[in-house]
């Protein structure tokens, strides 16, 4: 159903974030907000899907509905959601550390399945609500009281192993960009498929350092691609603040999905009489 | 029973082959063809550490009145041949006085069999179905089973006709002559094994195994969506659920492991959509943490549990009812929830559509815990009634209130509104939560929900569902039990009966919340107490306890898997008790 004339203000619930001043989230809650106003769907068609984390607290924020799981499983979660209710509109959230360290089996198989959903993962590279451990996307000498000195670890590159692992539709934004990232959650969400969003979000209280991202981002200075090795060697050789639309693929959505045919059960039976 | 005059009421055989032999597909129509004939009956199989290519047995029961467990000694041994045998052959142990039938060309038989008391016959089995071209062992061996046994001909010839139609008229007719030659060759030998007729008026059959049954049992509930894992002894629910679902309108996905598969089918739940798992213990251990989360979210799902020997890998082909700690205590935090456990094959499917039910109802989760024992046996079972729930989930309605998802109400159950309905959008939360569904850490607010979690439970009305009491009341001995060993101690109190020792069976379906006031009702009067139960620590007898005295004779029988508890060890513990 489409309706005209929906505002922003309309997808935001009541509920005060419980957010630290500054935090990149409140932006990205904005984005959402604006984006679902521009896809004039009403907000009961929409499901927000979250795990947990500071990032995950934003279905409540919206007035869609929401679902708030546990850590790590969204992505499960939303395409439960969406196999066995095609008609909605299903956004799946997570952090860093819920999308790509505990959830990490699911990035990869939800973008095999490649059911028609959006994901956007707030990356603050840190696990914010935990007060400030090493993600998978953290730098490998970010030294913390769990790992001092850093874990020496490498950095997980999302991007790359989404591509890698058939997302068919790739992208980075800054949440401080609105505009931007609203304009690309509208795309993400109207194409057919797995869409994933990484959104840069900066953690003021536990990654000080990240309120400079705002300088260090800039709009990826090539066109977007159809072409996965293309964009998976772009990746590889930004700086990681490229922003913008990186991919979009032609890669046909999970078919299997549940309609609201009651179907007759009794004929089942006579598969077993003998 | 050598050559026995009188026909046995109950029959057991085993048809044992390498893989390839189709010693199953000669049970499988055997039984088929008994059922046709007005029997009942069970088939379970066993096969070798090999996946594939190893060895494999048929193992089957054939009785005139309902058959719930496997024999422990076998009156017929067919051996296609002998290879690995050696390394299965203690799973199907020969009865005193029992036949076995082996071609010379196969070797000696195992050492378990030349030391039991036997009779052994010598027959070309290969010889015989060479003699028929395109001739199979197995159809041999099913011909020497049907006249061994008294079982016409005509009918096994006719479910052979139904199998094979497929790959032509040949390979019909030299199953048939097979089979004719089969049952001529049995003929000559000095040994018969007679199957008592049928009873009289036998309603039509189903052929139907437990985790077919359960799984049927959840699609009559409204199941429309499944998510899961593989994993044995549980597969077939989903192989069964995947076609039956596309063919009602729902799906099933296989997800990548039991954390999605159960995250699934919350999220498919809360879409509206009645939504199961089936899993093992392994995979239930990997779920616990969302079980919670269904729970806290009051979202309603099911998750059969097709227990196996634990712990860990345990031995995943077996039976044993181990996994009711986990599944009743597993949670962390306070998360009431219901548990129940089929008592048979043909009760997974009533269970099945019970739980769907009270999951529907109660918005909550409910574990059913089937197990290995029923979930894979293929049972000959009267057509099951039909039975009608009024299932649907307390629906919300837009009027102009706003919504609160977790309202507080008399019966504990709040209206839970779909997406899709305007004015009905709520955030689910595993947070504590308000009525309205917004985080609290407000002491009121978890205090509030947790009280209107239990009592939406509490508060349920079970019906007479908790269970079974079979006997006069009158009995001071009864045998208490649950699940799928209901039907070994039926068959155990009906063998006492025999001997004039009457006992009286009780046995819970409902495992928590604990059906307290009708358990002590029908304990009442009761002297001496034989807990029966498949758990090395006694689980089931814990359980019990914790909840009510027991203030009785009271003994257990109590073990691990893999070795089934059956109905001769429970006579024996029962008799040496009323020696005493
Ligand atoms: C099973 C489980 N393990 C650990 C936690 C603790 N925990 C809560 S949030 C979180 C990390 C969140 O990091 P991220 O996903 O990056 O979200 P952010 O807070 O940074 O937005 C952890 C480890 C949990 N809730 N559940
Ligand atoms: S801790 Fe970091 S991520 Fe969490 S709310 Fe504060 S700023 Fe945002
Ligand atoms: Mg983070």
């Amino acid at each position: 159903m489409n309706v005209p004339n929906l505002k922003a203000s309309n997808f935001k619930s009541d509920i005060t974030p419980i957010w630290c001043p500054g935090c990149g989230d409140f932006h990205v809650l904005m984005s959402i907000t604006k984006a679902l106003a521009k896809l004039r769907r009403p907000p009961e068609d929409i499901a927000v899907v979250s795990g947990i984390g500071c990032s995950s607290r934003i279905p409540a924020y919206t007035n869609c509905y929401g679902f708030h799981g546990v850590h790590g499983r969204s992505l499960a979660v939303a395409a439960g959601l969406k196999v066995a209710r095609p008609d909605l509109t299903v956004m799946a959230m997570s952090g860093d550390g819920d999308g790509f360290s505990i959830g990490g089996n699911h990035f990869l198989h939800a973008r095999r399945r490649n059911v028609d959903m959006t994901y956007i993962v707030m990356d603050n590279r840190v696990y914010g609500m935990t007060k400030g451990q090493p993600s998978p996307t953290t730098e490998s000498d970010w030294d913390s009281a769990l790992s001092p000195g850093g874990t020496g670890l490498r950095a997980f590159h999302p991007l790359v192993i989404a591509l890698a692992s058939g997302a068919n539709f790739v992208a980075r934004e800054f949440s401080g960009n609105i505009k931007a990232c609203t304009q690309t959650i509208v795309e993400a969400v109207n194409h057919p498929g797995f869409s994933f969003v990484e959104i840069l979000s900066p953690c003021v209280t536990f990654r000080p350092d990240e309120k400079e991202w705002k300088n260090q981002v800039h709009e990826a200075s090539v066109a977007e691609t159809d072409d996965p090795a293309r964009a998976a060697r772009r990746i590889m050789t930004d700086d990681g603040m490229n922003t913008g639309i990186l991919y979009r693929g032609p890669r046909k959505p999970y078919s299997a999905s549940v309609s609201d045919e009651v179907g007759d059960v009794s004929a089942l039976e006579q598969f077993f009489e003998i | 029973m050598t050559a026995s005059l009188e026909p046995a009421n109950s029959i057991s055989f085993a048809i044992v082959g390498t893989g390839g032999a189709g010693a199953i597909t000669a049970g499988s129509m055997l039984i088929e063809a008994a059922g046709k004939a007005g029997y009942y009956g069970l088939l379970t199989r066993s096969v070798g550490p090999q996946i594939r290519g190893g060895e494999a047995a048929a193992l089957v029961r054939l009785s005139t009145k309902p058959a719930a467990c496997m024999s422990k000694e076998f009156d017929i041994l067919v051996a296609i041949d002998w290879k690995n045998a050696d390394r299965f052959i203690g799973a199907m142990p020969v009865a005193e006085g029992g036949l076995v039938i082996c071609g010379p060309a196969a070797g000696d038989p195992p050492r378990a069999i030349r030391e039991t008391d036997c009779t052994i016959i010598e027959c070309p089995i290969g010889e015989l179905a060479k003699s028929v071209p395109g001739g199979r062992e197995n159809m041999i061996s099913a011909g020497l089973v049907a006249e061994l046994i008294g079982m016409p001909l005509e009918e096994i010839r006719n479910v052979v006709s139904g199998k094979l139609a497929s790959k032509g008229e040949k390979a019909v007719e030299a199953s048939h002559g097979c089979l004719e030659i089969g049952a001529q060759t049995a003929a000559g030998f000095d040994h018969t094994c007679r199957l008592a007729a049928p009873e009289e008026g036998s309603n039509k059959r189903w052929l139907i195994t437990g985790n077919e049954a359960v799984g049927l049992g959840a699609l009559r509930g409204g199941v429309r969506f499944a998510a899961a894992y593989p994993i044995t002894p549980a597969t077939e629910v989903l192989e069964y659920l995947s076609p039956a679902l596309a063919s009602v309108g729902g799906a099933l996905v296989q997800a990548e492991d039991e954390l999605a598969s159960i995250n699934m089918i919350i999220g498919a739940s809360f879409g509206g959509r009645p939504s199961i798992t089936a899993t093992s213990g392994p995979g239930l251990s990997l779920m616990m943490e969302s079980l919670g989360l269904a729970a806290a979210s009051e979202t309603p799902i099911v998750v059969v549990d097709v227990m196996r020997v634990g712990p860990s890998t345990g031995v995943a082909t077996k039976s044993e009812q181990s996994d009711l700690n986990i599944a009743v205590y597993g949670f962390h935090g306070d998360a009431p929830h219901v548990v129940v456990a089929p008592l048979s094959v043909s009760d997974c499917l009533f269970t099945g559509q019970w739980a769907v039910h009270m999951a529907e109802t109660l918005q909550t989760p409910v574990i059913v815990l089937s197990d290995q024992s029923i979930g894979q046996a293929r049972v000959l079972i009267d057509r099951p009634a039909d039975i009608t729930f009024m299932t649907r989930r307390k629906p919300f309605d837009a009027d102009g209130e706003a919504y609160q998802r977790y309202a507080i109400t008399a019966d504990g159950v709040s209206p839970m509104s779909t997406p899709g309905q305007a004015g009905g959008q709520y955030t689910a939360d595993g947070l504590t939560h308000t009525e309205r569904g917004s985080p609290s850490s407000a002491r009121s607010d978890q205090k509030e929900q947790l009280d209107k979690r239990h009592d939406k439970i509490a508060r349920f009305n079970f019906g007479n569902h908790w269970g079974i009491t079979e006997g006069d009341s009158a009995r001071a001995t009864v045998i208490l039990t649950w699940g799928s060993l209901t039907g070994a101690a039926r068959e155990a109190i009906d063998a006492l009966q025999d001997e004039d020792i009457p006992v009286r069976l009780v046995s819970l379906r409902q495992i928590s919340p604990f059906p307290e006031e009708p358990l002590k009702a029908a304990l009442a009067g009761t002297k001496r107490l034989l807990v029966v139960e498949q758990s090395y620590s006694a689980q089931f007898y814990r359980h019990v306890r914790s909840y009510i005295d027991l203030p009785f004779e009271v003994r257990q029988l109590n073990r691990e898997g893999p070795y089934e508890i059956g109905p001769d060890e429970i006579v024996t513990k029962i008799r040496e008790w009323n020696d005493q």
